[in-house]
């Protein structure tokens, strides 16, 4: 089990109230799975991926990611788990604009004090992996879209996280980019990376082998399709 | 570190203009300092270098009564002077740091001094030993110096100066001329003149007074012969040679101590004490210090400003990049990366600045002292300690930016473009 979740309820603050945004939410998933997480803007979806992204604690419940209690971390330890664990893929990409595509690659190496010279070869492997082996020395701006994104992906492998989060990762793209993104995610699972994508498009949550529904803020499975 | 100090570089060029205006206080502070402390430095080497005279490294120990010279013509003749024996004079030039040592008696202000019917004015009269002119560190022009038989025989000769040449004889030759002190007839044997140019700068009211009787002549008779117009038993006054410039004050000290071991009577108010002329030269960069303390203070407030100014631009910095922040805090960078990323940048912007300062000061110091005649010397503790204290700045005004970045939410840093 990389990821459990249990009775998890996360309230937020609002003026005078408390807003319940998750109520009693129950969730896992093994190692080597693809789910998708489906819902409305609104459902409390990006509440539950920020919680799952350890950027972010429960108001109560217990949460254990890769064996960790999160609701227990401190503040560095969990941007270690951030680190070492997670990888992020979000919809506008959040390149370094100055960086080219390899340094952009290399950042996360950084933080984790992985020697310089180790960096780049580690980095260059990633962006073999997404093909873009080619592009190395771009800048953001030179690249598409879609390249941008598998850019992005390749920053979120570098560090072979446990689980690959992705939050609506075609969102900006064109549906052509989105297809290859798509792909490309669906080559990395297969590949034996874990991924876990939030989404409200139907059409990419079908990518999945696995999809949960979300609508505020309570989570139930959605059957398994008859075509899998 | 050396990654963010390269992030820190590529951050400062690719804001050139907002990243020099922000320099500039700390340019404009540092550059004045610099310029500043290089004129005071230059000043007071001048100084140093009239007051002692270049390679000469003479120390007169004089006896005071009280705070002035003691003077057997005006002072109070009821003390007991003391009487150098040779044993205290041998211990002076047995001393650490001495070259030579010489004893004298002297009237600082000679009168009935004449030749023909011109009189020699307000100069002094020394009653010398043979060492004199070479501890001095003077040389004989014309004629000849004291010799042996000088002293043997308690010969009336004496030597003269350039300044008591010209007061007396003007134009004419005195070799071999006879002057008249206290009515005692005596030979001019030989002129004698500083082995080194010595050019006394006027600087201030006190100098005139000092350099005023160098002006007016010096003559020197043997020690010998100095009863025969004066008297018997005159207290001695003493100068020493250091062998260094930086151990005048040292020497000067020990050998007014060995002096004053010849003063018996405990209650006496006489005392040998050192005219100090590395302190004299002290006091006088002192007083150019302060006031020029007072101009770094002014360029204090500058760099002050300055600091203002990064913080502000740090803080503007932070807004424009919380996006970026956002994203590397989600990536796994930890506060203390953030907060050194943002100090290291404001360090290294400021630092910059100070370097830049440090170079534009030279030039400016160099512009001064060609334009107002005045030496400079630059000083490289300055230099360092500019650097340093800009890095400081950086590191002071950065901080409250840093921390603010530090402690962005990484959920609502990602959530602003």
């Amino acid at each position: 089990m990389i990821l459990e979740m249990k009775h998890i309820y996360k309230n937020y603050q609002q003026g005078k109230m408390d807003v319940p945004v998750l109520k009693d939410v129950n969730f896992s998933m093994e190692e080597g799975e693809y789910v998708a997480i489906m819902g409305p803007s609104g459902s409390g979806k990006t509440t539950l991926m920020n919680l799952i992204g350890c950027l972010d604690k429960p108001t109560s419940g217990s949460f254990l990611l890769d064996g960790m209690d999160v609701s227990k971390c401190s503040e560095n330890e969990m941007s270690d788990m951030r680190l070492h664990k997670l990888g992020f893929v979000f919809q506008s990409f959040h390149l370094l604009a100055k960086q080219s595509a390899i340094e952009n690659v290399m950042m996360p190496l950084n933080y984790a004090g992985v020697p310089k010279k180790k960096r780049r070869e580690i980095a260059f492997a990633a962006l073999e992996r997404v093909g873009l082996a080619e592009r190395v020395d771009f800048l953001p701006n030179q690249l598409s879209g879609g390249q941008m994104q598998r850019v992005a992906i390749a920053r979120a492998i570098v560090n072979s996280p446990k689980l690959l989060l992705a939050d609506e990762p075609t969102g900006a793209l064109d549906s052509k980019s989105g297809q290859q993104v798509m792909e490309l995610f669906q080559k990395l699972n297969e590949e034996g990376v874990t991924v876990l994508m939030i989404t409200h498009d139907s059409e990419i949550a079908e990518h999945a082998k696995r999809i949960v529904l979300i609508r505020d803020g309570v989570l139930r499975e959605k059957e398994v399709p008859a075509n899998e | 570190m050396f990654e963010n100090i390269r992030l820190a570089f590529q951050g400062i060029w690719s804001h050139k203009m907002r990243s020099f205006l922000t320099m500039l206080g700390i340019i404009i502070g540092i550059a004045s300092i610099i310029s500043i402390v290089s004129t005071i430095r230059g000043t007071s080497e001048m100084l140093k270098q009239n007051l002692i005279g270049a390679g000469n490294n003479a120390v007169t120990v004089n006896l005071n009564d009280g705070d002035s010279v003691y003077d057997v013509a005006w002072g109070d003749t009821s003390k007991k002077t003391p009487i150098l024996t040779d044993e205290i004079k041998e211990k002076v030039k047995n001393l650490d740091n001495v070259e030579n040592a010489s004893f004298f008696y002297s009237r600082t202000y000679a009168d009935g001094i004449y030749y023909d019917d011109s009189s020699l004015q307000g100069g002094k009269i020394y009653g010398v030993d043979s060492e004199y002119l070479n501890t001095c560190g003077y040389i004989i022009q014309n004629g000849r110096g004291f010799v042996d038989k000088d002293f043997s025989e308690y010969r009336k000769v004496v030597l003269l100066d350039n300044n008591a040449v010209n007061s007396m004889f003007g134009e004419e030759n005195p070799l071999g001329k006879t002057i008249e002190i206290k009515g005692e007839p005596f030979t001019v044997v030989g002129v004698y003149t500083n082995s080194s140019t010595y050019e006394p700068t006027i600087n201030s009211i006190e100098d005139y007074y000092t350099y005023n009787q160098d002006m007016s002549g010096t003559v020197l008779i043997p020690n010998s012969s100095w009863p025969i117009i004066y008297k018997y038993d005159e207290p001695e006054n003493a100068v020493v040679r250091a062998k260094n410039t930086d151990a005048m004050s040292k020497v000067g000290q020990k050998t007014a101590e060995t002096l004053n071991a010849a003063i018996t009577d405990s209650n006496s108010k006489l005392k040998y004490k050192a005219v100090d002329l590395l302190e004299r030269a002290q006091q006088q960069q002192e007083l150019s210090e302060s006031t020029n303390r007072q101009l770094i203070w002014i360029a204090s407030i500058a760099l002050l400003v300055g600091g203002i100014g990064v913080m502000n631009i740090m803080l503007v910095s932070v807004t424009e990049r919380t996006s970026e922040i956002g994203l590397k805090k989600a990536i796994g960078a930890r506060k203390n990366r953030i907060l050194f990323q943002f100090l290291t940048e404001a360090a290294v912007l400021t630092s910059l600045g100070g370097v830049i300062g440090v170079i534009v000061g030279l030039i400016l110091s160099k512009i001064i002292s060609k334009v107002a005649s005045i030496p400079v010397a630059i000083s490289v503790p300055a230099i360092v300690i500019s650097v340093v204290f800009s890095m400081v700045i950086g590191i002071v005004f950065g901080l409250l930016p840093s921390v603010k970045a530090a402690n962005l939410n990484p959920i609502d840093a990602l959530r602003r473009e």
